[in-house]
């Protein structure tokens, strides 16, 4: 237990000094910048508010990769799943709203992002179960894919002619994902939470998790056992796609309510770090998506008022990265080392 | 032949002591390997010598005690530390990259700044495959060749770089009997040449006609050996009696007059309703051929309840495919199978193991098991959202785990818990597990494929009288297996395999081991 959350914290401390001495390097005061991130980020009523509501599409991108990587598919193409769920919804909801009522509204555009993303990863899933593709590759590519496509979405089919700039039209405010209590977050920190729940239990204590398992740990262990591995290739690709699909639904429809053309938080690519930091255990990855959400979220205030740019973030996911992948090597020698 | 005394040894262990949780696996062992000797390590399922093996190829580091290499003591880091001080090893579990050719994964080990010579690599492929009288396609992919052919190349790799030592972790096990005296010549040869070779065995006549020194390990400890000078002067029987003596004595039921006999002979055999309808049968099948494989052209035959029936031949002859084909995984091109009188449609393994039929197979980390899933996952790994263990597709954690506590109990599965992952047991063990999942459920075909592949003497006797028993309370029972001793003691029937085709069924009655000999070769029956 201890060693495990070593195994955590001490990338994570490490990137973070690492980070603080560029800042240094850069003739920033990391001191103020870290400070700041805490403040803006946890501490403060408005930033811990922001901090959960960004928390919401994460965590639902990472229960997708929680169900792909634990039954060994490298779905790395959530963010193109993402988007184009998005893009389903900004353009369904409004349309919607003029006949149904919010709810209603709400559940069917949720309900098509999930299938839209599904249908997305459909090719992927194909050409690994029929032709033994690596989804490596065609994730990636059908996500460069999903981004031009959904910009031809957005600007062609679904723009709104009376706004400037391409975008889909808007969903008022009013009929947005509801807002929990007397704050400005939606519920989709519930979903999200809750899905993370559930996928956690799902691969731990059900028959279908632990399918999904030894697919992913051994598909011709799988093919002796009786296990249909094709099927549950696809289920695997579905269930990860589809979960990545409903967090950008879930984007749409309570924060942004529209969605422009060039919108790309490209959030999945930092949720797979994290994701293997938790070592594909949901409670993990809940306290570690919090995490990253204050620094996130800090990161964008601190930023613009200390003067580093935005992208400063993306650094520190690359060198939480990087120590990762070192403490883990190092872990690994001294165990060599000394026991087996 | 010239076990040299005096001279010091090519490499010596020192107390060499590892542990493992739960586990004592060596326990202050001190060997000497000498160069122009064949040292047999014998031992018991998870006595420790595959442990041993594991710190001589650098893969391992004790936690006591040290190696010494031509009297200077020395660490052993990595397998690339253990090659290039010459000491090549063939591990008990295939270590290939399937999608590779043979000569790609011979050529795996070089340096990767240096240009891969595929010529030059062709050509000592041909040297050593031309010692070691073996005939691979080398660019065959290694996932295609018979377990047999891919230990062959295991061997090839060890002796890549030339080796000093050669250690070989039961080699003979996938290797027909004229394999086996292939790779006795082999070691005779090499060690002529000054090698220093260990040899690993579970069988007992392999260790006395190759070994020129003997050591027996048991529980993690060297219980004792017997020196070139003795061994020369004893005779077969003797031998044998000793090492068995050092290798079970005080276990119950094990003793050595028990044990060897087994090994040899018929066993008298209960009748089955020879008249009765077939639990399973096969009506001409094909089976498609990939690159390397061999296919099934044609077969036919049927096995009545309370029958064994034999599938002998040489390793690589269909056997694979007849025993997927059985068991569902793979399809028949044409041909049609019957499970219980009734067609068994193409329903693929699930839908076999509804109709009973169950298999073992000879590929223990490969396809049987999940080596990263606990000892308890893997028992029921057939069973997957099946009751007791699953209710309503929930997974009875509590339940698993004390079904586990029980066969490990019930079958002398050797693992300090359940929890333990399954790639840490032992080779033997890992196959006590698979024997115990198979036969504790109700079914109504077995097919067995090599089913005695890496148990020592005592849990082989233990194997065949469970299968013996299986097959006596009505089970259709098939045994595939390159061992025609192993078929004469357990079968009723036995059919011979070439080049993917039945040469001809014989009936196990005196003399039926020359005709199946005549038959392994691509005789046709008469
Ligand atoms: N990596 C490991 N982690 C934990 N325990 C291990 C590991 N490797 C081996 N063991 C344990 O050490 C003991 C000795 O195992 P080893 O593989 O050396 O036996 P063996 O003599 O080769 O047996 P076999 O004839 O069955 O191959 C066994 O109890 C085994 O479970
Ligand atoms: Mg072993």
């Amino acid at each position: 237990m201890i060693f495990s959350t070593l195994r955590v914290v001490v990338p994570i401390v490490l990137a973070l000094v690492a980070g603080g001495l560029i800042l240094l390097a850069l003739g920033k005061d990391p001191l103020a910048y870290y400070d700041f991130v805490v403040q803006r980020g946890l501490l403060s009523w408005s930033g811990l508010q922001q901090t959960i509501i960004r928390s919401a599409p994460l965590l639902l991108i990472a229960a997708g990769l929680i169900v792909a990587f634990r039954a060994g598919i490298w779905n790395l193409g959530v963010d193109g799943q993402f988007l184009l769920a998005a893009v389903a919804s900004a353009a369904l909801a409004p349309l919607l709203i003029a006949a149904l009522p919010s709810w209603l509204t709400i559940v069917i555009c949720c309900a098509v992002s999930v299938l839209v993303a599904m249908s997305w990863s459909l090719v992927p899933a194909f050409l690994k179960t029929q032709y033994g593709l690596n989804e490596i590759i065609t994730t990636l590519m059908m996500t460069f894919l999903g981004i031009s496509f959904a910009n031809v979405l957005i600007k062609l089919p679904f723009n709104d002619p009376d706004n400037t700039v391409p975008q889909t039209m808007t969903l008022p405010v009013a009929d947005r994902l509801g807002r929990l209590f007397d704050t400005t977050i939606h519920g989709g920190i519930i979903i999200a939470l809750v899905a993370v729940l559930i996928t956690h239990f799902v691969m731990t204590r059900t028959a279908f998790g632990l399918r999904l398992q030894i697919v992913g740990a051994n598909p011709r262990a799988a093919k002796h056992a009786g296990l249909n591995v094709g099927r549950l290739t696809y289920a695997t690709f579905a269930l990860s796609a589809g979960l990545a699909g409903l967090g950008g639904a879930v984007e749409i429809l309570g924060v942004w309510g529209t969605m422009r053309a060039d919108w790309n938080p490209a959030y999945g690519l930092l949720v797979v770090p994290l994701v293997f930091l938790a070592r594909f255990n949901g409670i993990a990855v809940i306290a570690l998506t919090l995490f990253f959400a204050i620094l996130m979220i800090g990161g964008e205030s601190a930023s613009r008022r200390l003067g580093v740019p935005n992208f400063y973030v993306l650094v520190l996911v690359a060198l939480l990265l990087i120590f990762l992948a070192l403490v883990e090597y190092l872990d690994h020698l001294s165990r060599r080392r000394k026991k087996a | 032949m010239t076990p040299a005394a005096g001279r010091a040894p090519a490499v010596a262990l020192r107390g060499i002591t590892k542990r493992f949780p739960g586990v004592l696996a060596n326990d202050a062992i001190s060997l000497a390997l000498h160069g122009g000797e064949v040292h047999a390590l014998l031992g018991e399922n998870g006595a420790g010598k595959s442990t041993l093996i594991g710190i001589l190829a650098g893969m391992l580091q004790p936690d006591e005690g040290h190696i010494e290499i031509a009297g200077a003591r020395v660490r052993i880091n990595s397998p690339h530390h253990s090659l290039r001080l010459r000491i090549g090893t063939v591990f008990q579990h295939v270590l290939l990259v399937n999608s590779l050719t043979v000569i790609e994964n011979l050529m795996l080990g070089g340096a990767w700044w240096r240009r891969h010579d595929r010529r030059a690599a062709l050509g000592r492929f041909g040297e050593i495959s031309q010692l070691l009288g073996v005939d691979i396609d080398p660019h065959v992919p290694a996932g295609r060749l018979s377990l047999g052919q891919q230990q062959q190349v295991e061997i090839i790799r060890a002796l890549w770089h030339g080796g000093n030592v050669l250690v070989l972790d039961e080699p003979t096990s996938m290797l027909t009997p004229q394999g086996v005296e292939e790779l006795g010549g082999v070691m005779r040869r090499l060690a002529e040449e000054g090698v220093a070779i260990v040899f690993v065995t579970h069988k007992l006549r392999e260790a006395y006609a190759f070994g020129d020194r003997i050591s027996v390990l048991r529980r993690g400890r060297l219980v004792g050996g017997i020196a070139p000078e003795r061994l020369r002067a004893m005779g077969e029987e003797e031998a044998t009696n000793e090492i068995i003596r050092l290798m079970f004595e005080d276990s119950d039921g094990a003793d050595a007059k028990t044990l060897v006999r087994e090994g040899h002979g018929r066993r008298a055999r209960a009748e089955f309703d020879r008249s009765g309808p077939a639990a399973i049968g096969l009506e001409n099948v094909v089976t498609a051929a990939a690159p390397g494989e061999c296919a099934l052209g044609g077969v036919s035959f049927s096995v009545r309840p309370g029958e064994v029936f034999g599938i002998a031949g040489v390793d690589g002859n269909g056997q694979k495919h007849l025993a997927e084909l059985l068991a569902g995984q793979r399809p028949a091109l044409s041909g049609t199978i019957e499970v219980g009188g009734q067609p068994a449609g193409p329903g693929g393994v699930a839908a076999r193991r509804r109709l009973g039929v169950r298999y073992i197979s000879d590929e223990r980390l490969g396809e049987a098991t999940v080596a990263g899933h606990s000892v308890a996952t893997n028992l029921v790994l057939k069973e997957i959202g099946a009751p007791p263990y699953w209710r309503d597709g929930m997974t009875q954690w509590r339940r698993i785990f004390s079904h586990a506590r029980h066969v490990i109990e019930e079958h002398d599965i050797r693992t300090p818990s359940e929890h333990t992952l399954l790639g840490r047991l032992s080779g033997g063990n890992i196959q006590k597990l698979l024997l115990a999942r198979e036969i504790s459920t109700d079914a109504s075909v077995v097919i067995f494929n090599k089913p005695t592949h890496g148990l020592d003497l005592h849990n082989t006797r233990l194997a065949r009288q469970r299968i013996v028993k299986s097959a006596e309370s009505g089970i259709a029972t098939i045994v595939i297996s390159t061992e025609l001793d192993e078929l004469l003691e357990l079968c009723h029937r036995i059919g011979v395999m070439f080049a993917g085709e039945l040469r001809g069924i014989v009936d196990n009655q005196a003399g039926a081991e020359a005709r199946i000999g005549r038959l392994m070769t691509g005789a046709k029956a008469a």
